[in-house]
């Protein structure tokens, strides 16, 4: 196996679940380092090849705490050392440095990675070229909804998935939007014209651990076959945590994150499909704002850095209670489609989840693509309760797609998140909207029904009367939106 | 002016220039302790083998099947330990526990090749253990009595006669939890065996002496055979003052035994349920108030949760206590401390160091009673400054009140304060479901140790024949910015650029007998040394210079390179035009052929300071540090969820030694006190479940910190202007931990905006952190009615104690050490331990023997 590192093909010769990060800084770059070892601080962030819609190369940035260093295997990546050196600043890192966006040190070279990332974002439009700003003005006449998009048209959640702990982020941000464009003659900016790496089929074993990368589903499914035990990875996201902090060392990890049966991005008439094995950022940039109702979900959803990594199979193949898309994919009554050598089947997401990280796919089976059904119920909210406003586990995550025709409710589906052992609808609250006015009256009526929705529990994140609260406040909620949107103070 | 504060014409200090290791932070260069592993070779691993239990004995420990895991060479354990077996400077920490005192306590160490077989060996050990009833919350410790160390009372005036004079009177109780360091780089040790059985050590740690020092006891070596080096610290908050020792030991014990460099960094889960954190603390109170609103008497107990060994509680309590008055006047004031002894980390420095869980519990206290009041709450805190020739109630007198008037008044104008508060004001008329609140707290911060004897630095500055200057002090660089300072110092004070002087890494063998870089003091102290030892080579050069020149030595001024005559500026050289001088480069190798010593170790230490920790009475602080901040807020009343939307800070640095630093640290400190008191959660498994007494929030998925979301969407910070410290290095004042406790004003703010759900007046009271949920229930409070858990108390049964004492009222201090076996657990360790700890004890001779009620800062 080999990998290109700033520039230099390097031979990768590495024990089984040794991560990226591991890898790297064996080579003797220490500029990423481990700080959490579970994608949350992004001291650990580097840049990847990858491939763009339109066919060219977008650097992205990842936590590579969470990459195994094998599915580095014919790729191309780049860190802190590879951007530039203290005679030779690259300009993000010129900038951290005059402004005094380090202290200790120590989460730098991951800033400067999430940073490259952003400024080398093709879509980034500085104020002055952008057509029709004004729409983006928030409230206090701040870029974005939060002042969270400089003029420079940095936006800040870029940098969502990287701590500091030091400097209180202000010189960062400043850092931030201080950056111009890409000049001429910028390598890094020239080599986004051309092709990222293609995936190799990487075959690595080793005694302790085997690593294999599908290349296809038909190859994904016969790995699947030959080895019942085999862990399926795409962004690894949630994986790489079992096997960095609880030691898990499955025997056989097949890398299905570049087959291209799954990464297919589909807007049919009646309905879009999602290929399982595109990350969030993907389906962010493929879909444009074509569901209003994702775009909600897209800057709660963990951070960047994640986002970047993490597939929407993924967080359904988790089985998680509290992933953050299944509230959204079940308001949007989403189909699961598995496939299988018997070929596909699709499951409704609401009869997908039957127990505790537990499912109907079956061993053999694996998640192909999601099913969102058109036309798209046009009222909708995504409400994440967290501690933190981003990149937090939710305590309570509900989803909202209700039509409303003439003041009546039609139709309502809610997806509820963090208040049972799975995601659930909340079935007696939509009964309870249904038919109904959309008024105040209906509304505190079924509010109260949605309080009793779910088994919540007491745990470190939140206490079940919290998390019952926030059911019962969040149609409440939704209403006031509502009104407010349509011209109507509530 | 003194002679130390004195600043010469066109100095280096001052400027406002970036840290001095910039360049290598951005590019990845900078090198922590854990990136020399692939740079040296044949390196083992240690990895712990950690408790399940809060509390047991070990009966068993059989090694044999992890010695057969392939990779692992060794086994640390007791039997191991040809020193004394402990960790700490109060020899109750053994290293290697026969009883374990926490869930997550680590028994014994596996060295392997990799790290992975480390891993493994430390999952192949098999240990018995004995379970023993744990204590886990402090209330849990406070009804079962279990306390440690000193029991200190902070007495003024007559707290009952003050209670009896004021005409209102509340009292209450709050709780608050800790706070985990969670610096980026988690604990490392690199260790190695030089010629002759020395040791090196290479560690992340705060205190270089320190470690070298518990290194050497675990060794039973002397300390000059142990040298410990700290390039740079990936963060340290307080975190590395005390902590790194034990695993320093363990690294350099597996060295001495192995023969092999010993790498021990712990990951980010071994690091939160191992390594102790901020106090939490319980305290109950009785406060009374004139009709004005002036604070006329305090009677409190405060009880920290010191986990499971002294560590630094005692010295934090103490600064707690003497922080509970922060800016304000308290003529009576009766203030009992005391540590409860708990079955979890052993909690140590953090950040402020006491002192803000002291200002949390005054600034509670008036947020609360502010509305019961009927006075605006930030009116309220104004009325109660001190005025000049007050004294705290210590007995110190409170130097430059003046200040905290002019930096409160700063933050008024600043913020535009009167506009934005009618501008909230309406806004909350306007809006049912979200509302705003606007809060103000001052700062006011003792700076310097408690504890006199470590308010001392050394400084060692070589200038070579080329002219470059290398400097050494005994501070360690843990992001503060304190080598750029120390930098701007040598450079200002030998009047050379900065180019021509580099820093080199601390290490024990330049600069012995180092305090830890704590208490805010580091600059102070080790600016203090370097300005002496540059000053003996200017002397010296000044000296030559003389001669050449033909003028008296006392007319040389060294600046931009130069050795002048006279200052220019100054008007009274003959020809200002033609500076009569002699280069720096020419001088110095002058002075080298002239047999003239070119190197110097300088010495400082912190005049007028005197503390009696028996009668908690003296003058332990050289100055007071002051600041001022607004924050507002708005809040959701469907979620409790809030956003910070600005933050007007102004604070007191004296004249600023590097502005962009000193603004670095007051951003940075306000929003780490900020994650403190409205994000951060340490919730300990509370059950009586197999689990007792696990961290539950023991990673960064559920331990949050503040990120991008909880920087104030508008921040401004402010230098207070003509803040000339008299008699410290260069007129300026410590910076590092009094801006976290500006983040007070988050606090206040979110409570404001609760009540504001209420009727008006309501008082609230707000869990801390003050998380969404805590928010929430604040609002749902507020709706309901406002709080009742504080109670408003008749006049004549005003002075009744607040709190049951349990028996140890005025008495209290003094009994220190005994009190740690009060519960019986540890009582055997901790004696057995102390009878091999008393020769090293002499022998270190930092610590004496049996020091009553030791107080350290």
């Amino acid at each position: 196996m080999t990998a290109t590192v700033n520039g230099q093909a390097q031979r990768l010769d590495v024990p089984a679940h040794t991560t990226a990060l591991d890898w790297l800084r064996g080579q003797g770059l220490t500029g990423a380092k481990e700080g959490c070892a579970e994608g949350e601080c992004g001291a650990c962030s580097v840049l990847v090849a990858r491939p763009d819609p339109a066919g060219g190369t977008r650097w992205t940035a990842i936590n590579a705490c969470l990459v195994p260093a094998a599915a580095l295997d014919g790729q191309e990546v780049l860190t802190s050392e590879g951007l530039g050196t203290p005679d030779a600043f690259h300009p993000v890192q010129y900038e951290m440095a005059v402004r005094g966006g380090s202290q200790c040190g120590y989460c730098t070279p991951g800033f400067v990675c999430s940073m490259a990332a952003e400024y080398y974002r093709p879509g980034r439009v500085t104020a002055a070229d952008r057509a029709g700003g004004d729409a983006e003005l928030g409230e206090d006449g701040e870029l974005g909804e939060d002042g969270e998009l400089g003029e420079n048209g940095f936006d800040l959640h870029a940098l969502s998935g990287n701590l500091c702990r030091c400097t209180g982020y202000r010189p960062i941000r400043d850092a931030a939007y201080a950056l111009g464009l890409p000049e001429e003659g910028d390598d890094l900016a020239r080599r986004r014209t051309e092709p990222a790496p293609a995936p190799v089929s990487t075959r690595y074993a080793t005694e302790t651990g085997s690593y294999a990368r599908a290349t296809s589903l038909r190859e994904a499914i016969d790995l699947l076959a030959e080895h019942r035990d085999a862990v399926l990875v795409a962004g690894s996201t949630d994986w790489a945590v079992e096997v960095n902090l609880r030691g898990a060392r499955p025997p056989f990890v097949v890398g299905i994150d570049r087959v291209p049966e799954l990464r297919e991005l589909r807007i049919d008439a009646d309905h879009i499909e999602l290929g399982a094995a595109l990350s969030l950022s993907e389906i962010e940039e493929g879909l444009a704002g074509r569901v209003p109702l994702l775009d909600q979900l897209f800057p709660q959803f963990a951070s960047r850095l994640i986002r970047n990594a993490a597939t929407i199979g993924g967080n359904l193949g988790t089985g998680s209670p509290i992933g953050d898309t299944p509230p959204v994919l079940l308001a949007l009554e989403s189909g699961v489609v598995l496939a299988s050598a018997q070929g596909d089947r699709e499951v409704p997401l609401s009869e997908y989840f039957t127990g505790y990280r537990e499912s109907v796919r079956r061993p053999d089976e694996l998640i192909r693509a999601v099913r969102i059904p058109l036309p798209l119920s046009p009222v909708t909210a995504f409400h994440k309760i967290a501690k933190r406003r981003f990149d937090d586990i939710s305590s309570v995550a509900v989803g909202f797609a209700l039509r409303v025709e003439d003041g009546i409710v039609t139709t309502a589906r809610i997806g509820l998140g963090g208040v049972a052992a799975t995601p659930i609808r909340a079935t007696r609250t939509e009964a309870a909207l249904e038919g109904r006015p959309f008024s105040r009256e209906q509304v505190r009526a079924a509010a109260e029904v949605m309080r009793s929705e779910g088994t919540p529990m007491d745990d470190h994140r939140a206490s079940a009367a919290y998390r019952s609260a926030m059911l019962g406040t969040a149609l409440l909620r939704l209403h006031a939106e509502h009104l407010n949107r349509e011209g109507n103070p509530a | 002016m003194s002679h130390l504060s004195e600043r010469p014409a066109a100095p280096v200090v001052g400027r406002t220039l970036p840290h001095e290791s910039a360049s290598l932070h951005v590019s990845g260069a900078a090198l922590y302790t854990d990136d020399l592993v692939g740079r040296t070779a044949g390196v083992l691993h240690a990895h712990p083998v950690q408790s399940p239990h809060a509390h047991a004995r070990v009966t068993g420990l059989r090694l044999d099947k992890a010695l057969e895991v392939p990779g692992v060479v060794r086994v640390l354990t007791a039997a191991d330990v040809p020193g004394v077996n402990d960790a700490g400077v109060r020899h109750d920490e053994p290293l290697f526990p026969t009883e374990v005192m926490f869930h997550g306590h680590a028994v014994c160490w596996v060295l392997a090749e990799t790290l992975e077989a480390a891993r493994l060996g430390a999952a192949a050990v098999e240990v018995d253990y004995e379970p023993l009833p744990s204590l886990v919350t402090v209330r849990e410790a406070i009804e079962a009595e279990s306390f440690q160390g000193a029991q200190p009372v902070m007495v003024r005036g007559d707290v009952a006669a003050g209670l009896d004079r004021a005409t209102r009177v509340f009292s209450g109780e709050i709780e608050f939890p800790g706070q985990e360091h969670f610096y980026l780089e988690t604990h490392a040790s690199i260790a190695q065996l030089d010629e002759n059985g020395q040791v090196f050590i290479q560690s992340s740690t705060q205190h270089p002496s320190e470690t070298q020092e518990i290194v050497a006891h675990v060794l039973g070596v002397p300390s000059h055979a142990v040298t410990v080096q700290c390039l740079r610290m990936g963060g340290g908050f307080g975190g590395k003052e005390m902590q790194p020792h034990g695993f320093a030991a363990v690294a350099a014990l597996g060295a001495a035994l192995t023969g092999r460099p010993v790498r021990l960094r712990l990951n980010r889960t071994q690091d939160i349920t191992m390594t102790g954190k901020r106090h939490g603390f319980h305290a109950s109170w009785r406060v009374g108030f004139d009709d004005e609103g002036r604070l006329q008497a305090l009677d409190a107990t405060l009880t920290s949760d010191g986990g499971w060994s002294l560590d630094l509680s005692e010295p934090v309590l103490a600064r707690a206590l003497c922080h509970v008055d922060n800016a304000y006047w308290i003529p009576d004031i009766c203030i009992h401390g005391r540590i409860a002894k708990t079955n979890k980390t052993s909690q140590t420095a953090f950040r402020g160091f006491g002192g803000p869980q002291g200002m949390l519990v005054i600034e509670d206290i008036l947020g609360r009673c502010a509305p019961r009041l009927g006075i605006d709450p930030a009116e309220l805190r104004r009325r109660n400054f001190y005025t000049e020739g007050q004294t705290t109630p210590y007995g110190q007198e409170v130097r430059h009140p003046e200040r905290m008037e002019l930096t409160w008044q700063a933050v008024l104008d600043q913020a535009d304060l009167a506009a934005r508060s009618a501008a909230i004001a309406e806004f909350n008329r306007t809006h049912d479901d979200v509302k705003r609140g606007l809060a103000l707290t001052p700062v006011k911060f003792g700076i310097s140790f408690n504890l006199t004897a470590f308010n001392q630095a050394g400084a060692l500055v070589h200038v070579y024949k080329d002219g470059s200057v290398l400097i050494n002090h005994g501070g360690t660089e843990m992001g503060q910015g304190l080598h750029t300072k120390m930098l701007q110092v040598a450079a200002t004070t030998l009047g050379v650029s900065l180019d021509r002087i580099r820093l080199a890494p601390t290490r024990t063998d330049k600069v012995p007998n180092t305090s830890a870089t704590a208490a805010s003091s580091g600059a102070d102290l080790n600016g203090g040394a370097i300005k002496n030892a540059c000053e003996q080579i200017t002397q010296r050069l000044a000296e030559v210079a003389a001669a050449r020149l033909g003028v008296p030595a006392a007319s040389i001024r060294f600046r931009d390179g130069m050795a002048l005559s006279s200052d220019p500026q100054e008007g009274n050289h003959a020809d200002p035009a033609e500076p009569h001088g002699i280069s720096w480069e020419d001088l110095v190798v002058a002075a080298y052929f002239e047999r003239v010593q070119l190197f110097a170790a300088g010495y400082y230490r912190t005049e007028g300071l005197h503390w009696d920790s028996t009668i908690f009475q003296g003058h332990p602080f050289k100055y007071f540090a002051y600041g001022a901040a607004a924050a507002e807020v708005e809040v959701d009343g469907y979620t409790g969820a809030y956003r910070t939307r600005r933050v007007d800070i102004v604070h007191d640095v004296g004249d600023s030694l590097s502005p962009l630093i000193d603004i670095g640290q007051i951003e940075g400190g306000f929003v780490q006190g900020a994650g403190w008191l409205t994000l951060e959660d340490l919730r300990w498994d509370e059950s009586d479940g197999p689990t007792r007494g696990r961290l539950a929030t023991q990673a960064a998925s559920t331990y949050k910190l503040p990120s991008f979301s909880e920087m104030p969407a508008d921040f401004r910070v402010s230098l207070l202007e003509h803040a000339h410290e008299e008699g410290v290095v260069y007129g300026s004042k410590a910076v590092g931990e009094p801006p976290l406790m500006l983040a007070f004003s988050v606090r206040e703010a979110l409570r404001q905006a609760a009540a504001a759900f209420g009727a008006p007046g309501t008082s609230v009271h707000l869990d801390s952190p003050a998380t969404p949920e805590a928010v929430y229930w604040a609002i749902e409070q507020a709706r309901a009615g406002g709080d009742t858990s504080v109670i408003e108390h008749a006049a004549d049964h005003a002075s009744r104690p607040a709190v049951p004492r349990d028996g140890h009222r005025v008495d209290g201090h003094g009994n220190g050490r005994d009190g740690a076996s009060v519960d019986g657990t540890g009582a055997g360790h901790a004696s057995a331990t102390r009878a091999h700890a008393i020769p090293t004890d002499l022998e270190r001779g930092a610590y004496p023997a049996t020091p009553p009620a030791q107080v350290k800062r």
